[in-house]
């Protein structure tokens, strides 16, 4: 690899489209392998008599017809994800301490991007924005959000992180729990001064609710079309962009260099002169950045937010984060991606292969437990934690 | 730092003043509580059902203050949460200037509440909780002037089979009335011979990808929700996108113009989306008119489902007490007193229709209504089409 692309700067760009890649297509294969291998298990069971007589399919057909789907929600919940573990796992590097009040930070970018959109629609630029004008609000909204959600995070460096620098490494862990619960308050009060409603919805522009058909194959019964909505599309995208331009920043830029020397020893980063504080609120800025476009992401595919939105996917993200390898940001992806994934297959199979005994409601259960057993077998995560290159 | 010390004993002391000044209560003077999530998800409908309470006290309470009382009204916030419920209702208690509780929006809340108000013995009118548990329980003080969900549920499924559907698929929100009222569309389709595809409950009130998976390859006829809008119609609007085309049947949860500003046009692409309630809209009653122009004089907008009922059970209240203060000689009634007198009134002639309650405290007879979505646009919302009416007496 190293000597067949010469430039550093295009392999900091390639290799990681490359693992991404490989992650998603190895993870989809995985999982759909050991999908089709249960529906064999399976076949006979009660499950599969129940499904012959309410819906006359057996169980392999119906989990196979049923992947493409389940393939393209996972790997899009996935990229959310890994976008906030992103935002764990750097400050973890630097910091070695877990910054619970990142799930916030994503809810403020989100918060941020939407009612930036909701104002562009109370003005009436949406509706008559054409074609591409939907992509340049989006494209503004997202900005706006990874500004605000990167600003915040930066602040609270300031304020809640930096003069606990030399405490023990449970006192920070505190404060950003209390951070946390702070700001889930302070959203609901300035969202709920209008209006008393602290939940917002996106509006609806352009063209992302929009299916785009993938490709159908006929079987016996009905055909089944497999398609893809635009704005899945533009999540996928706009977090790969996104994880692309940090392993880039991280990995080969001057900038870059300061973060890493930070994280391997901080006192050796200052005799050679780096601005440690300077340098850590960066991480907190970059950090920050991707949790607020990944918020705007969320509420762009799932409609609604409020105060309390940046909790569950938080918890997600930092366990990706965890899965992976914490201070690995290739382990983040890699987490954030089988994460997804787990969680949709659990959601859409788990009813089936249990008739209906245990709903897609447990699917946190389920990814939760398969992730306590890899944790087990292997403590610092998937990838291991990196001491050496951390961040 | 000494100045801090200072600053926080005298801000210290200044609450404490705060609170002894309310401490001090005039004898003649009798509050009637409300409790409606006022805050939050819900607080549209619930803002409205403390605003036609307000109304009606403006307008009804001429007698008591003729009697010399000076009447006002509690306004609590439960947030949609029981735990806030039962601590706004320990407070109502330990008021003795209370003397009923108009409220609760949501099933899940009122019946733990309620625990505190028959145990003090304080009269609860409920214009809007419809699980079965809340007059079940026999408390002489909880009475409703509204429907209930088993009758509200089995009246779904009933309207789902006449529109000749075969398959439904059912989801709740896990609470006591989503739940409650999911499971008695669930019997009664399945008595109807309705096949019901699958049965699950969720908290989740954003990504509804991995929940919906299973239910768009089942190929339901009909997804039925038992619980709020505002999970229902996030959970409508996704389907759609991923496209299903078939009917949404939800409940009286769903009956707020807010679900239309989440749902917009997804609600009528496809088969459409109904819904059941126990309280039509303003429209649907003939003694609303000036109970609409009053509202929407005073309050700037149209209320929303609820408040009708809202005002009736505020109407109900007042004369209970102002029947139990003339018994009483026109002194402060005893709390006990005013509970009996809401179950002795006889025909009360409200503006939603004429109520008697029965010895569990539901109405002896109850409306519903099966109503159909027309319109994406929240403005539109009480304009929707009524589907059907129909008067059914409680099961005893």
């Amino acid at each position: 690899m190293r000597r067949l692309i010469k430039s550093d700067a295009l392999r900091e760009i390639i290799l990681p489209l490359g693992q991404m890649t490989v992650f998603v297509l190895g993870a989809g294969a995985l999982f759909s392998a050991v999908m089709i291998l249960f529906a064999l298990l399976f076949r006979g069971s009660g499950a599969d008599k129940l499904l012959l007589d309410t819906q006359g399919v057996n169980i392999l057909f119906y989990t196979i017809s049923n992947l493409p789907q389940v393939l393209i929600d996972g790997v899009t919940l996935g990229f959310v994800y890994a976008a906030i573990a992103l935002g764990y796992t750097m400050v973890y590097g630097v910091l070695e301490f877990i910054n619970f009040a990142h799930s916030e930070i994503f809810a403020i970018g989100a918060f941020a991007g939407v009612e930036f959109l909701i104002l562009m629609d109370k003005i009436g630029l949406l509706a008559g924005a054409g074609t591409y004008g939907p992509y340049l609000y989006l494209t503004l909204a997202l900005s706006i959000g990874m500004l605000t959600a990167g600003g915040v995070a930066v602040l609270i460096e300031r304020a809640a992180y930096r003069p606990l620098r030399g405490a023990p490494r449970l006192v920070p862990l505190i404060s950003a729990i209390g951070v946390s619960f702070a700001l889930q308050d302070i959203i609901r009060l300035v969202e709920s001064l209008t209006t008393g409603q602290f939940y917002r919805v996106i509006p609806t522009f352009g063209n992302f609710d929009e299916r785009i058909p993938l490709f159908s194959f006929k079987t016996s019964s009905a055909p089944i079309n497999v398609n893809i909505q635009v704005k899945s599309v533009i999540v996928i995208v706009a977090a790969m962009m996104m994880l692309v331009g940090l392993n880039y920043i991280v990995k080969a830029t001057r900038l870059g260099k300061a973060i890493r020397s930070v994280a391997q020893d901080r006192n050796t980063a200052a005799i050679m002169g780096i601005g440690v504080n300077g340098i850590i609120a960066f991480t907190f800025l970059l950090g920050g950045a991707l949790g607020g476009a990944a918020g705007v992401l969320y509420a762009l595919k799932f409609t609604r937010i409020d105060p309390f939105v940046g909790f569950m996917p938080g918890m997600k993200a930092f366990t990706a984060a965890v899965l992976g390898g914490i201070g690995n940001l290739t382990g983040a992806l890699l987490g954030g991606i089988i994460l997804g994934m787990l969680e949709s297959f659990a959601g859409a199979y788990l009813g089936t292969f249990t008739m209906g005994n245990f709903g897609s409601e447990y699917k946190d259960i389920i990814a939760f437990l398969i992730l306590i057993i890899v944790i087990i077998f292997r403590p610092s995560g998937l990838l291991g934690e990196q001491i050496s290159q951390k961040a | 730092m000494r100045n801090r010390y200072i600053l926080v004993v005298m801000s210290l002391a200044v609450m404490g003043l705060l609170l002894a000044g309310c401490g001090a209560a005039d004898p003649k003077v009798i509050k009637i509580a409300t409790q409606s999530p006022l805050s939050g998800g819900m607080s549209a409908v619930g803002t409205d059902i403390k605003n036609g309470a307000q109304l009606a006290m403006e307008q009804l309470s001429g007698p008591l203050v003729a009697m010399g009382f000076k009447v006002e009204l509690a306004a609590f916030d439960d947030q949609g949460n029981p735990d806030t419920g039962v601590a706004n209702a320990k407070n109502i208690v330990s008021d003795p200037a209370i003397l009923a509780i108009v409220g609760h929006y949501n099933s899940g809340v009122q019946i733990p509440a309620s625990e505190e108000y028959h145990a003090a013995g304080l009269a609860n009118v409920s214009p809007a909780n419809t699980n079965p548990k809340v007059t079940e329980r026999g408390y002489l003080e909880v009475s409703r002037i509204c429907g209930r969900d088993d009758v509200q549920g089995a009246v779904g499924a009933q309207f789902a089979n006449g529109k000749g559907i075969k398959s439904a698929y059912v989801l709740h929100d896990k609470t006591a009335y989503g739940q409650g009222i999911a499971e008695y569309f669930k019997r009664e389709s399945e008595t109807l011979g309705i096949k019901v595809l699958g049965f699950a409950g969720t908290e989740e009130k954003a990504n509804f990808d991995s929940i919906l998976s299973p239910i768009l390859a089942a190929k339901p006829e009909v997804i039925y929700f038992g619980g709020m809008f505002d999970q229902a119609a996030v959970l409508f609007k996704q389907a759609r996108q991923k496209g299903y085309m078939g009917m949404f049947l939800s409940d009286d949860g769903f009956d707020s113009s807010d679900a239309a500003k989440i749902g917009g046009a997804a609600l009528l692409e496809g088969a459409g989306t109904y819904f059941s309630t126990v309280a039509g809209p303003a429209a649907a009653y003939p003694g609303t008119a000036k109970f609409q122009a009053d509202f929407k004089a005073k309050f700037g907008g149209e209320p929303q489902p609820f408040a009708a009922q809202s005002y009736d059970s505020m109407a109900i209240v007042l004369k209970a007490i102002e029947n139990a203060a003339l018994a009483a000689d026109k002194k402060m009634p005893a709390r006990a007193d005013v509970a009996k007198a809401v179950r002795a009134l006889k025909d009360f002639p409200g503006i939603t229709g004429t109520f008697t309650f029965n010895s569990k405290g539901d109405l002896a007879k109850a409306k519903y209504f099966i109503i159909q979505v027309t319109s994406g646009d929240p403005a539109n919302w009480s304009q929707n089409k009524i589907d059907r009416i129909l008067d059914i007496a409680p099961p005893q």
